[in-house]
């Protein structure tokens, strides 16, 4: 094959890619091509340029074609598409996802809760008021009881068995007496024995359950006023550290427990209670906890079981408070407390003496 | 918000295969499909509906350069490739404005940049061929469009253009193909 020129070249190579030549024409360029290297690379730049006019060419055709179908389009339908905060947009998207995962959270937090027993457990399992219960002991010393029945049936005749016990102590010298509400919530009748056997009834005039505080009034005709009481109420916060002690009736008998004031928070971080480290039991409930200058600073009201030494204490202030808050023409007599403190330069055992007759032993039935 | 319809591979396979053919009816489908995505994600995000418009013309050529060189196949969904096609491509045209925004969409996206270059490089041959043909003149340009682009026989260039026999067609043809080359490697 004979190549004159290079037209000739040029349109032989366009007959080809078109497909033009018949099939001996196009296997004799085929041929001469692989014979030549320098036509055939000749033959491939000429391709590649056809190819980029034909794509040039398409490229162009398509964006006509996009331009007629954007033309035709309803673009209307697209001005309902206003612009919408993102939150909305992510809403609107997952909306359903959304909606799952929130009742799959619910489920699994409920369904653990429950699991994990945290619903049949009294989240103040670990904390205990201390009212002291008779009838367990009454039971526990059945034995006893029967040797000593028929004393006590001269003594009181048939006696209804009392439910609780508890402390409680002299708010002012007319007969007003604080102790804690749990001690007194249930009860049908309360009456208060004082250190020197004297029992006297009494009646619950304010109770404040938020606080535990309940004060009762005794109502009994022998009831003498006490005179002046020997303690105040500590107006300020104490400190931690601060030496404290009670008087408290765990039994029959007066009971005199000391420790210090650990903690400013009570129970689970309660402000309203102190954290005193005395060693109580059920019946102190009620008891004064006083400092070494014999200020009332708070009253015992519970303890956390399994811990040793962790009692809690109701604040003087929230007492007070409460004190404050009893409408006082309610009352028969006014509560006056004590403002002059006499047991401050006593020592521990001359302040005990002087404190205990103000301390009551209360029996609710 | 419209419900997207529920499409499946086969219905992603046939708009493919339309592109590749530039079928009118599929290029339609294409436009309902997903202009109204694309047009969301640009008014959302400081455009108007003629950005949208451009944003998603670009779009369809990108798809368009990568199915005709055969290296699209469908490993996501369609609808995903042109949003982040479309999604690049709109940040990209905020960024030349001097706006550095990022668009918080929280859907499902796949790397685009190598598919918009290369969309970006023919964009720039096709700008050179353009310019080389505009330069080129009458009846140069026309007889090279009517015989390589519309394919028209040499018989046809002799009838339109008046050559009294083919061989005079195919010397002006020859003649004028030169010159573009020329022209269009000069760049």
């Amino acid at each position: 094959m004979d190549m004159k020129s290079d037209q000739e070249f040029m349109d032989l190579s366009d007959a080809y890619i078109r497909g033009e030549l018949n099939i001996a024409e196009a296997m004799e360029f085929e041929n001469y091509l692989s014979t030549h290297e320098e036509s055939y690379s000749r033959f491939k730049r000429h391709q590649e340029f056809v190819e980029k006019l034909k794509a040039y060419d398409q490229r162009n055709k398509l964006k006509e074609e996009l331009d007629k179908v954007h033309k035709q389009y309803d673009i209307a339908v697209l001005t309902q598409i206003t612009k919408r905060p993102v939150i909305v947009r992510l809403w609107e998207k997952y909306k359903i996802n959304a909606l799952v995962a929130a009742s799959v959270a619910i489920l699994a937090v409920f369904s653990t809760l429950w699991v994990t027993g945290f619903y049949s457990k009294d989240d103040r399992s670990q904390y205990m008021a201390l009212r002291r219960d008779m009838n367990n002991i009454q039971q526990n010393v059945k034995a006893q009881n029967a040797l000593i029945t028929n004393i006590n049936r001269n003594k009181h005749g048939i006696a209804a068995p009392s439910h609780y016990g508890a402390t409680g102590f002299a708010l002012s010298s007319n007969g007003y007496v604080m102790t804690t509400y749990h001690v007194i919530k249930d009860a049908d009748s309360v009456y208060v024995q004082s250190n020197q056997g004297n029992s006297y009834k009494v009646k619950v005039v304010f109770t404040d359950p938020a606080y535990d505080i309940a004060i009762l009034q005794i109502v009994d005709q022998e009831f003498k006023d006490l005179g002046t009481l020997p303690y105040t109420f500590k107006q300020s916060p104490a400190d931690v550290g601060e030496e404290v002690y009670t008087i408290g009736f765990p039994r029959e008998e007066p009971v005199y427990g000391r420790g210090y004031l650990s903690s400013n928070t009570g129970y689970s971080g309660d402000t309203l209670a102190y954290q005193v480290s005395i060693p109580v039991n059920p019946g102190n409930s009620g008891g004064p906890v006083l400092d070494h200058r014999g200020n009332i600073i708070g009253v015992i009201n519970s303890k956390q079981m399994e811990t040793d030494g962790a009692a809690f204490a109701i604040k003087s202030d929230y007492l007070l408070k409460a004190i404050a808050e009893i409408p006082q023409d309610s009352l028969e007599k006014k509560i006056a407390l004590n403002k002059k403190n006499m047991l401050g330069y006593l020592s521990r055992t001359e302040q005990i003496k002087k404190v205990q007759d103000y301390i009551y032993m209360i029996k609710v039935y | 918000m419209n419900k997207v319809e529920r499409r499946t591979l086969t219905d992603d396979n046939d708009l493919v295969e339309g592109l590749r053919r530039g079928d009118p009816s599929l290029l339609e489908r294409l436009y309902k499909t997903f202009f109204p995505t694309v047009t969301r994600l640009v008014l959302n995000n400081g455009g108007d509906i003629d950005d949208a418009k451009d944003v998603f013309q670009e779009t369809v050529l990108v798809l368009y350069d990568k199915v005709s060189i055969g290296d699209f196949n469908l490993s996501s969904k369609l609808k995903t490739y042109i949003y982040s096609v479309s999604r690049n491509i709109w940040l990209k045209k905020l960024n030349k404005k001097g706006i550095f925004s990022d668009i918080a969409d929280y859907v499902e996206k796949i790397s685009t940049d190598d598919d918009i270059e290369r969309k970006r490089e023919l964009d720039l041959q096709f700008q050179m061929m353009e310019s080389a043909l505009l330069r080129l003149g009458e009846p140069c340009q026309t007889i090279i469009r009517d015989f390589y682009m519309h394919n028209l026989s040499m018989q046809d260039l002799c009838d339109k253009f008046g050559y009294t026999n083919p061989e005079n067609a195919k010397t002006q043809k020859y003649k004028c193909l030169q010159r573009l080359k020329r022209l269009f490697f000069a760049q």
